[in-house]
């Protein structure tokens, strides 16, 4: 089972590489992972995205605490959570097709960042689950590159 | 010692933090990235520096010190090579959770990452294999880092630590300030454990009708035997133990079982089979105890203490973990326990009836030599009293079958990582920490020579090592692998052509040498060597080529494909 696990660590060079280290070390799955500051410089937030029964993930949280520069580690798949994801993506853009692709660009309530004559970059938000169906719905008409951001994800207010 | 907010530079602060840390002996190499500490160091008369002759004989001589005494081992290695060579050192540090602080010098910060001479991304390599490591980017932050190094080796389940110093940093300056309270918050173990746990362990231990005490090196390195033996006695429980637990629990006593696992007694892997409650403390269910994991105390309640939470439940799924110290664990047992227990005579008869029926043995005639009779002789002539230090191998197996471990901190062997190499330089170590028992390594030729320069380092110190060198021109336990599960082929571990003369060898470094080759002759070196103190002794026994340890547990089998004997006779001596 998918698991979103939430990791506030210190503020330090080498903290990712140590997190990053621990998963290949002990083989568990690292579907995404992402780092930025929170309110507090000194510590930052990572959002993990790893897979495996409860017997496996109880490990990963046992040894993310483990490692010293992490402070708190928390499981928000069982709790009420908001979790989103940014895709960047650039598109070929045909005349034919500039009509749908806009529609699409609407429904999938993404923006325009860039635009060319012959190609459109656009940003989608949302949870990853979304931003696969966004890829796949825009995959036929031919997407030159695109990049993810990963998940973050934060536990909802009281 | 200097007072506090004196100018100082890097390397004085070094030894001023090692000072406040009783640091009694560095086991140390120079290099370029250390000639300032190496400067400092040649007017630094309260701490030892012991000069190696391998950076990784100087990581295996602190873990023997930290093994032998319970105080973290501390190392000195400069940058690059110096730094690499630690490796196997702290990796088998890491693996048996030795408290130590290795300190690598760097070259200076502007280089890094110039591929400098000498330079190595220490800090990246050995994140695996350290609790933790440091890069100290200022001089103001070593002594900070210093502490907290200590603290974090220590602390908890011990391990290694390792900083990382470049040169500027030793050569910078700032005033000196020693911080005496360290707080790391992300490092807060738990070392009480939860009383409603340790209850429910209570009543389920009273209930028991065939309980099993399966105990691991945590014990000894809680100093949590006096507490383990009074229980164990107190509530007659049975006791097992680990490669890494023998010690905890005298191997003379009645409940005393000894070791469990791949090599362990018939006995006692009969009983974990059959037992009922399993009470783990301070073990981690290692594959080379379990075996099968499916199989592994298939009718038992499994109860676990370990102070470290990754260990319960990552092996065996145990029904009440408590993480905790093993001392605080035991001593709260024995206030809590119920006035009445089940009978366990019934249990104890069963498993004196699997004793008799399988003991440990070996054959014997005047003639010839073997590793069990020399172990048994060593036992017997220091009383068990000694600090056993091996190697790996047979010899380090039958060790821990035929010497009659009665104290803790009489181990010290390499059991996770099983380094080869480790068991000279360990000796080493633990005869630099302890000065009132004899130290006695029981090494085999392979392993020897994978750090037979650090002989120099024993010679020059006049140090008492009493090395029990069993030759049988055989990488022993390979071999025995070979013949048993890969159709007797004995690809590269015949040593017999290309061994050196070892008392030669012994001689030509300034080493008292022995030769035995019989039961007799052995006798009587085992007690001229013990009564040696002029400096170290070795003494070769040139032992039978070809032996097994039995009874084995093949790797990822159950009890009952425990193996009793050779199978094949016609391949004996």
């Amino acid at each position: 089972m998918k698991h979103l696990i939430s990791v506030l660590v210190e503020n330090k060079f080498g903290t990712l590489n140590r997190v990053a280290a621990m998963f290949s070390a002990r083989g568990f799955n690292l579907e995404s992972i992402s780092i930025g500051e929170t309110e507090d410089s000194e510590i930052s937030r990572m959002t993990i995205v790893t897979r495996g029964d409860d017997q496996i993930i109880s490990q990963v949280v046992k040894q993310l605490n483990r490692l010293i520069d992490t402070i708190k580690v928390t499981d928000l798949t069982k709790q009420p959570h908001v979790e989103r994801e940014l895709l960047l993506m650039t598109l070929k853009l045909g005349k034919s097709v500039q009509h749908e692709i806009f529609e699409l660009i609407n429904v999938f309530k993404g923006k325009v960042v860039d635009i060319k004559q012959k190609s459109i970059t656009i940003e989608v938000i949302g949870t990853p689950d979304k931003i696969n169906t966004t890829i796949d719905i825009f995959r036929p008409y031919g997407i030159r590159e695109l990049a993810r951001s990963g998940a973050v994800a934060i536990q909802r207010g009281e | 010692m200097h007072s506090s907010d004196q100018t100082l530079n890097g390397s004085e602060i070094f030894f001023e933090c090692l000072r406040r840390e009783h640091v009694e002996y560095i086991f140390g190499y120079p290099g370029g990235s250390l000639l300032k500490v190496y400067e400092t160091l040649h007017d630094v008369k309260d701490i030892e520096h012991i000069l190696v002759r391998h950076e990784q004989g100087a990581t295996h001589m602190a873990e023997g010190y930290a093994r032998a005494t319970g105080k973290p081992g501390v190392v000195l290695v400069t940058s690059g090579p110096g730094a690499t060579n630690t490796v196997t050192g702290i990796a088998n540090a890491y693996m048996d959770s030795s408290p130590m602080v290795v300190f690598t010098g760097q070259v200076p910060s502007s280089l890094i990452g110039n591929d400098a001479f000498q330079e190595a991304d220490i800090v990246g390599i050995t994140r695996s294999i350290t609790k933790h490591n440091f890069l100290v980017k200022d001089v103001r932050e070593l002594a900070l880092t210093i502490r907290k190094a200590f603290f974090l080796a220590t602390t908890g389940r011990p391990g290694p630590v390792l900083i990382d110093m470049p040169k500027d940093v030793l050569n910078a300056s700032c005033p000196f300030h020693w911080p005496e309270t360290v707080d790391i918050r992300g490092f807060k173990p738990t070392l009480i454990c939860h009383l409603n746990q340790v209850e429910k362990a209570a009543q389920k231990i009273a209930q028991a009708k065939r309980p099993l005490l399966y105990i691991g090196g945590g014990v000894i390195s809680a100093e949590a035997s006096e507490e383990l033996r009074a229980f164990a006695i107190e509530q007659n429980i049975p006791v097992t133990m680990t490669l890494q637990g023998l010690g905890a629990f005298p191997t003379n006593h009645p409940l005393s079982m000894g070791m469990l696992g791949m090599h362990g007694t018939y006995w006692a892997n009969q009983a974990v089979n059959n037992c009922d409650l399993l009470i783990a403390v301070g073990a981690r269910f290692d594959d080379r105890v379990t075996g099968k994991i499916e199989t592994f105390a298939p009718q038992a309640y499994k109860i676990h203490n370990d102070i470290d939470p990754t260990n319960v439940d990552k092996n065996v799924k145990v029904d009440l973990p408590i993480v905790g110290d093993a001392r605080h664990f035991l001593a709260s047992l024995r206030e809590v326990m119920p006035e009445k227990s089940a009978n366990r005579e019934p249990w104890l008869e069963q498993i004196n009836s699997w004793r008799e029926s399988c003991p440990l043995s070996y054959s014997y005639d005047e003639q010839t030599l073997r590793t069990e009779f020399v172990i048994e002789e060593v036992s017997k002539q220091t009383a068990g009293n000694a600090v056993v230090v091996t190697d790996v191998g047979q010899h380090q197996m039958w060790t821990s079958q035929y010497f009659k471990f009665i104290n803790p901190r009489s181990i010290i062997t390499s059991g996770g990582l099983g380094t080869m190499g480790y068991g000279l330089p360990a000796a080493i170590g633990a005869a630099f920490g302890i000065k009132d028992r004899p130290v006695v390594l029981f090494c085999g030729d392979g392993g020897f020579m994978m750090n037979v320069q650090e002989l120099v380092t024993a010679v020059h110190h006049k140090l008492p090592v009493k090395i029990f060198l069993i030759n049988n021109s055989y990488l022993g336990m390979v071999r025995q692998w070979q013949e048993l599960f890969h159709k007797e082929k004995y690809s590269f571990t015949d040593l017999g052509d290309s061994n050196p003369d070892f008392v030669k060898v012994a001689e030509a470094f300034g080493c008292k040498a022995l030769l035995a080759e019989t039961p007799a002759a052995a006798r009587a070196a085992v007690s001229e060597a013990l009564a040696w103190n002029d400096g170290p002794v070795l003494v070769e026994f040139r032992v039978v080529k070809k032996d097994m340890v039995f009874p084995m547990v093949p790797a990822g089998g159950s009890i009952s494909d425990m193996l009793l004997a050779r199978l094949n006779p016609k391949t004996m001596v």
